[in-house]
Formats: C-alpha cells, structure tokens, sequence
C-alpha cells in the first residue's frame, strides 16, 4: 500500500505546485522520483525524457506512467496518471462551471474578452518558441520551407492538420534525415 | 450513452495526442482543430475561455482541457474517454516498446521527423493566435487589443510575471465592473 500512496505523492505535488504545462515541471518530477524517492538514476531519467521527447503526445504522463509501471504494475500506473491529471481537472471542471453559469451577463462576457488577447500573445509565444527551436536544430532553410508548406495547405487549401503533420514526417525522415 | 459521439471524442483526442510532437502545448492547436473546426462541439471563444483557466491552473495543459472539454460533450464518460484516449496510447507505447525505442532514439530519421514537425506546430499555434486577436479587435477595438497584447507580451516574455496572474488579473478587473467597452472604434469616430 506504501508504494501507491508514495507514486500518489510524487506526481501529485509536481501536478498542483507546477505551472505552465508538463513541460515545465518535469524538472519537479525528476526531483522526487531520482532523489525523493530513487525510483531511477539521473541517467535513466535523461533517457526516459529523451524517449518521452521523441514520441508524440504529453511527456509528463509517459514519464509517470512509465516509471510508476516500474515501481508499482498497472495499478501503479492508474495512481500516477490519477495524482498528475485529477485535481488540476477538476478545478478545471469547476471553475468552468462557474463561469458558464453566468456566461449570459455583460460583465463576464467582457471578463472573457479580456483575457482574449492575452491568450493570443501566449500562443504567438509559444508558436516563436517552437519556430526558434527548429531554426536551431535544422536551420533555417528547412524550417522556411516548412512553414511556407504547411501555411499553404493548412491555411489557404484549409487541409485537416493530420495530413500535414504526416507529410511533415516524411520531410523529416527523407529530406532532413 | 451515445456511442457515436464517445467515438468521436475518443478518435478526436486519440489524433490530437498522438501527432503533437514536442509535449502537450503542442496539441492544443490540433485538439481546436477537432473540437472547434471538425466537430464543432464549442466556439473559438469558449476554446479560448477553456485555453485561458487551462494556462491558469497547475498541472499538464492537454489533460485539463480534454477532460474538461470531453466533459461538456459527454459527460463523465466522455471525459474518461478524452483524457484516456489522449493519454494512454502514448504510456503504453512507452512502457511496451521502451527497448525498441532506446534503440532507435538515436535515429537520424526520428530525429528528423520529430524536428520537421516542430515548424508545422508553429503555423498552428501562430494561426490560433491570430484568430484570438482578430476577435478580440472585433470586440473590442484594436486600441484596446493591441494595448492588452503589448503588456501581456512585456509581463509575461520580458517581466516574466506567470500567466495565471496576468489572466487572474484581468478577469478581477472586468469583474469589479472596470471600463472597456467605452474604446470601441465607432466611438472613437465620435
């Protein structure tokens, strides 16, 4: 029983104390199962994340779900993914609620509208961010024709995402590679 | 419970969460591909009310929104639904194919396809942006969006105040009844 409630605290306090995202408190995640806890070494963990940043989808829970597996089986795996997405989503939950409740009056229409361009900056943020990382890693010539493609076929030939995101695998694994 | 629709979440989030290469931040534009365009279940501005509490809160940013979004299509089983279809494929293959792919982690070709992805985000999430401020111009007049934009770009990017404040913020000022709509652009013709 020790060992669920021990993977419970080792996701769970990364989850509430860590803002922007998974990508940003996987340093916290790192603190409690390599030193807290010893789960893995540095090294295992260096590699866990490299793995985890080569594959698609969140890399927070791959992290957890992988080394709770180690630690604790599959029930190991439901407490982790449980402490890390729970109770940021149900403050979610909640607070949404709160906020559709009163969606018709003027006052939190304007609340809303408000933080509208803040959210656009904090995307434009992010969009520079990941343009950055590719004019480091690939230069700027691939990175210029990517954008350029994927600006044409998302934008002005409205394609559905999936498919340019597969066609840009395929630059990756022929062209770059 | 309608089956079509948990099939919907399910394959909407399942796309989302297993092309967003480079964490969680980058399927938000796929997850407003499928949710806003494809499946029309919510509005660009409920997307960006959810986008906005989402950045606000602690915790992954791609977990809060499927579940909550996955939620007010489906209710609980729907938000079950998103949240595992958005977060397990990807655990499974971690924990089944970690020998496979310590293996192949050093690839020239996965590294190529996992950089080659990184500008498409971008375009994504650029577009998203610029839809958000568009809005906000039709709102509110593009003196009020603009100034709004340049001080969350200075105290977020140069001040580094997090964006929870910034957002927090401004909600508390609309909420205690402060003055907007008085700059839109037909009074400013006045």
């Amino acid at each position: 029983m020790l060992i669920y409630w021990q993977i419970f605290l080792a996701f769970f306090i990364p989850a509430i104390v860590g803002y922007g995202g998974g990508p940003a408190f996987i340093p916290l995640i790192r603190n409690e199962v390599v030193n807290t806890y010893g789960w893995v070494t540095l090294e295992k963990f260096a590699e866990l994340l490299a793995i985890a940043n080569s594959l698609p989808g969140p890399i927070a829970t791959k992290i957890a779900g992988y080394v709770a597996f180690q630690v604790g089986g599959v029930i190991g795996v439901i407490v982790a993914l449980f402490a890390l997405i729970a109770p940021s989503l149900l403050a979610m939950l909640f607070l949404l609620g709160l906020l559709n409740k009163f969606k018709d009056s003027p006052r939190v229409k304007v609340m809303t509208g408000l933080i509208r361009p803040t959210i656009a900056i904090l995307l434009g943020v992010l969009a520079y961010e990941f343009f950055f990382k590719s004019w480091v890693s690939i230069g700027s010539v691939h990175t210029i024709i990517i954008i350029v493609l994927s600006f044409l076929f998302l934008e002005r030939w409205k394609m559905h995402p999936v498919y340019v995101i597969i066609g840009s695998l395929f630059y990756g694994a022929f062209i770059i590679a | 419970m309608n089956l079509n629709l948990q099939k919907d979440i399910f394959l909407g989030f399942f796309r989302a969460g297993m092309l967003g290469y480079g964490g969680g931040p980058s399927s938000i534009p796929l997850v407003h591909a499928e949710v806003v365009k494809k499946y029309k279940w919510m509005t660009d501005e409920e997307f960006s009310d959810v986008l906005a509490l989402g950045n606000s809160l602690p915790g992954p940013i791609i977990t809060k929104m499927g579940g909550y979004i996955g939620y007010r299509v489906g209710g609980v089983i729907g938000l079950l639904n998103a949240v595992l279809a958005t977060v397990l494929p990807t655990v499974l293959i971690m924990i089944g194919l970690i020998g496979t792919l310590s293996r192949f982690q050093d690839s020239p070709i996965i590294k190529g396809m996992t950089q080659a992805v990184a500008p498409v985000v971008g375009v994504m999430l650029f577009s998203l942006a610029y839809s958000f401020a568009k809005k906000a111009k039709f709102d509110f007049g593009w003196i009020v969006t603009l100034t709004l934009s340049i001080l969350s770009l200075i105290s977020y990017q140069f001040m580094n105040i997090h964006p929870g404040f910034i957002i927090g913020a401004l909600l508390l000022y609309g909420l205690l009844g402060g003055k907007v709509k008085v700059v839109t652009e037909k009074e400013m013709e006045k």
